[in-house]
Order: structure tokens, then sequence, then C-alpha cells
């Protein structure tokens, strides 16, 4: 089956770390879809390219075409990946506008892999903190590996048990696994498939 | 093809004086632009109902009915009526009597408004907005409809032997629009009943518009009232107007740049691009009006033009509306042009009143 993922990264500056490990974990992750007998499609989003749509949305209530194409890929890919930095202990604002912008049905039942980049080691658990709970707000399945990238991680070796190689493919199967026992996503339009008004009328 | 003026009566600061009117003057305002747009020759004008600042149009029918009493021909309507916070029988009651004293030139638009408190404040919570505008504007139809009214529901007290007063003029109740931005079940509602569906065209971009629209006469063909172009549309669009395209856009700006609704967001252009914000001369506002038509379904019944509000001052909004209606001379005659002969026009009370006498 052809599977598609959707990788975000809210990385401000190029290149951008928290770039660099969207792309290892993608990269990983079709590893593993592939394994399992899928073809699989990468789209990334840099939300930095959307900045100024992003504020536009959240003003006008409406996302602009270019951005309406994003709201698309995401809601219509079979997994998620979000990459964010970490902001005064938290997601950034990019990354959260974002989440406000999509539909609230977009990421029901989708498999997610959270991640995040952050100057020091002992920002982890915003992973758990901040972002595990907004996308379990949203329906969305967050598989249980979140990866966070210390700057450190990016000059160790490979062979520990713990170290970020390990845990990029941990994640990874992880999310190959919950998309492989999924069908693809659908999406039901109220426009094509209204509620017939007696409903509405007997609607408690 | 009606064309007429609908706001929403805000009070806001002219952000190129800095001048602020005070409720009065812009309720006297409102009035004076009422009267133009009838001598300028428009068909309907539409005033909405708001219960917090900074609008002032909390009382509908008493503006209208002072409107009525100052005007011949005009069609009055709303832009909206609340359906949700409103007890419908004050609305059967209230359109009742405003229709006797207008002789008939009363119609109205059902909205849900979308202003959080305005529901708790009357008694109500924004998260039954959808069941309220069913159920209400059901009991509405019946009082207008039955003499004799028993009834119960979930959202008022019940009735029992209620009968509203006065009845409506002729016994023909006023014809009935619903208008939303966003929500396809006002679009279906609209459908069921075989009522008009107004969008304002405004703040959502027209593929948005076409989706409801195009909802909206599916469902009524669905629902038996006819073939989908034969559905009562509507639209809205809001109008600055100058000689030249480029004085437009440079006495608009700061309206734009400053409003509520549209400040710090996309741009001027942009949102001319996507929305019916028609800024530019006045053979541009004919083009793009004409051009609705594609997304509208085709031809269509009612056409309002916002042209008051966002600060913009009373010299200037009496212009537009002259302006409008050489505009509108212009738009009759297009819009004529081609028109299919079983495509309707927008109901009114004389040709409900001789659809009624024909039933019988």
């Amino acid at each position: 089956m052809r599977r598609t993922i959707a990788v975000v990264s809210a990385g401000l500056r190029q290149p951008s770390s928290t770039r660099m490990l969207a792309d290892r974990l993608a990269d990983a992750a079709r590893r593993e879809l592939e394994q399992l007998g899928a073809e699989v499609d990468v789209e990334v989003i840099e939300l930095r390219d959307h900045a100024h749509d992003l504020v536009n949305n959240l003003l006008a209530g409406y996302p602009s075409e270019e951005l309406k194409r994003v709201h698309e890929t995401v809601a219509g890919a079979d997994a998620l990946i979000a990459v964010t930095p970490t902001f005064s202990a938290s997601f950034n604002g990019f990354f959260k506008m974002f989440v406000e912008v999509l539909d609230d049905t977009a990421l029901v039942d989708k498999p997610v892999l959270v991640a995040a980049t952050g100057g020091t080691g002992r920002h982890s658990l915003v992973l758990e903190h901040a972002l595990r709970p907004v996308f379990t707000y949203l329906h969305a399945v967050v598989v249980p590996t979140a990866v966070f990238a210390a700057p450190e991680d990016w000059g160790a070796g490979d062979t520990a048990e713990s170290s970020l190689v390990h845990r990029i493919d941990r994640a990874a199967g992880e999310l190959a696994r919950e998309v492989d026992r999924r069908d693809k996503p659908t999406h039901t339009d109220p426009f094509d498939n209204p509620t017939p008004f007696a409903h509405l009328l007997g609607a408690e | 093809m009606q064309f007429g003026i609908f706001g929403v009566g805000d009070v806001v600061r002219d952000p190129v004086t800095g001048r602020m009117p005070s409720e009065h003057e812009r309720i006297k305002a409102v009035l004076e632009y009422a009267k133009l747009a009838e001598d300028v020759g428009l068909d309907v004008f539409a005033i909405g109902e708001h219960h917090n600042p900074p609008f002032f149009p909390s009382s509908p029918t008493t503006l209208l009915g002072h409107v009525a009493a100052r005007t011949d021909r005009i069609v009055l309507s709303t832009s909206t009526t609340l359906i949700t916070t409103n007890d419908p029988v004050k609305i059967a009651e209230d359109y009742a009597m405003l229709q006797h004293l207008a002789d008939g030139r009363v119609d109205l638009m059902m909205g849900r408004g979308n202003t959080g408190p305005v529901y708790p404040w009357f008694g109500q919570d924004i998260r039954n907005g959808i069941a309220l505008a069913v159920e209400n504007y059901d009991l509405l139809r019946r009082l207008w409809r039955e003499e004799v009214v028993d009834w119960q529901g979930k959202f008022r007290t019940p009735l029992q032997s209620f009968t509203s007063t006065p009845r409506p003029l002729d016994g023909v109740p006023p014809f009935v629009w619903h208008g939303s931005i966003r929500s396809p079940e006002i679009a279906e509602q609209a459908a069921y009943y075989g009522d008009g569906f107004l969008h304002n065209n405004l703040l959502w971009p027209k593929e948005h518009v076409q989706r409801m629209v195009g909802l909206y006469r599916r469902r009524f063909e669905h629902y038996g009232h006819g073939p989908a172009d034969q559905a009562i549309v509507g639209l809205g669009a809001q109008v600055f107007m100058r000689k030249n395209s480029q004085d437009a856009l440079r006495d608009f700006h700061p309206y734009f740049d400053n409003s509520a609704a549209y400040g710090h967001g996309p741009s001027l252009e942009e949102t001319m691009k996507r929305t019916a914000l028609l800024v530019g001369s006045p053979q541009e506002v004919i083009d793009r009006t004409l051009a609705f038509r594609e997304y509208a379904g085709g031809d269509y019944q009612r056409q309002l033009f916002n042209v008051d509000g966002i600060g913009v001052p009373r010299k200037t909004v009496l212009e537009q509306i002259e302006m409008l209606g050489e505009v509108v001379q212009v738009l009759r005659k297009e819009f004529a042009v081609g028109r299919p002969a079983h495509v309707p026009d927008a109901p009114t009370h004389a040709s409900l009143k001789a659809a009624a006498t024909e039933g019988k």
C-alpha cells in the first residue's frame, strides 16, 4: 500500500537542528514502513515558509491557498512526525499556531511521533509535558517513544542503547507499526453528506 | 433581482479623522441611509441585530418600524435576526407587527450570532447554537401559520392554546432567509423549508461560499421545492467606490487596516481577491458583482451590499449609496441578460399572497 508521512518542522533557522532531527526521523520511518511492505512518500512542511500565513489564518479564520494545501497534506497523511525546538520550556509559537489552525478532526486516530530539540537535555520532558497532551487532546495516537535531541546527542556514538540513533529507530518502528495496522485515513465531508434535517429536528 | 444594502450598525472611530461618532449620530445616520437607498432605487434595506458594543441595533423592529413610516417601496429586512437567543414567540409577534406597519414590505434573515457571552446573557449556551436555531425556527413557523399553538420543546416554556398576535398580514408570513458563513446545517435548514439562503460572501473565501450555496441548492431540490436553479439565493458584498480604482484603494486602506474584522491579517489586496470585498471604480464593482454567478450556481435573487461600517464617515457612506444607485441600474440590465425565464424572483409579500390565493 502507498503511505504518506507528513513531517512538520518548526525550526526557525536554516540550517536547523530541528529539521535535521525531522529528516532523521522521516528516513527511519520510511525504512521501517518499507520493511513492512509499504511504498512511502514523505512530505516535509517547514512552518517557517508559512509564518505569515499562520498568523493570517488565525486572524481571518481561513487559510491562504498555500496553507490550505498544507492542511490537506497533514489531514490526508497516514502519519505525522511533529518536531519543534524548545522555547521557554515548551513548543515554540509557530508550532502551536500550526496546531491551532488545523481542523479539529484532522488528527483523529492518526499515528503521531513527537520530537523536539533543545539547548540542554534538561528540557527533554517538554515532550511529555507539552507536546503529548496537545496531540492526545486532538485524539491523535501518539507513539510511546518521543525523541528529544540535545546538542551533545549530535556528537555521541550510536552504540549505547540510549543513543539518539537508537531512540529514533525505536520511535520510527512504533510509528510504522501503528500505520501498518490502519487503513488509509478517510475524510467525511459534511458538504457531501449533510446531516438530514429530520435528524436535526429530532436531535437531542 | 433585488439589490440593497445591509449593515450591522457598529459605532467605531473614523481612523482617518480620529473622530468617534455618538450612538445617537450613528442611529440617525443609518435612518438616512435607508431613506436614501429607497430614493436611489434600491430594493432592500437590512440591519443586523447585536446585544453588545460596539453595535447599536439591539432592537431592529423599532428601527425598521421607523424606516417603514418614512419610506414607501423599499423592503425591510435583517442581517441577521438572532434565532438562537431571542424568544421565537417575540420574533413572531414583533415581525408580524412590523409587517402590518410596513404593509407587507418585510422579510427577515435568521442567524445564530457568534458572540459567546450573548448566549448566557439571554439564558442560553452557544454550544446549543444549531439546536436552538432548529427548534426556535420550527416554532416560529408554526406561530405564524397556526392560529392556536400547543407546543413543547427543549429550550423554552411549553405553550398551550397560544395565539401569536397580530396575525401575519393577509395570513401570509414574512419570507425568511437563513444566513450562515460556515455551517452546512443552516444551508440544510433553509433547503428543508424551501426558504431563502443568503451568504454574506465576506470574511470567508469564495470557494467556501460556493460549497455552502451548492449544498443549499442541491438539498432544496432534494426536498422537492423545485430544481436547484430555482432555489432562492442571496449574496452579500462590501463596497467602496471612487471614480478611479487607485483613489478607492488609497481611501479605503485606512478603514480596512484598522478594522476589527480585517485589520492586521491578510492584506486588502489578498482579501479582495478571495472574498466579495469590492474596492475600486464603479465599473470594477459591476464586473466583480456579475461574476458572483460563477460560484453561486448561476442566477440568483438578492444582492446586498455593505457600505456602512468600520468607521467610514456619514458623508462618504451617502456618496457610496448614491453611486450604488447608478451601479445597480447597470447591474439590473446586465443580470437580466440571458437569465432563464424559469429562475424565479425573490418572494415578496405580493407574490406570496398571490400564491396563497391560488393555492386556495
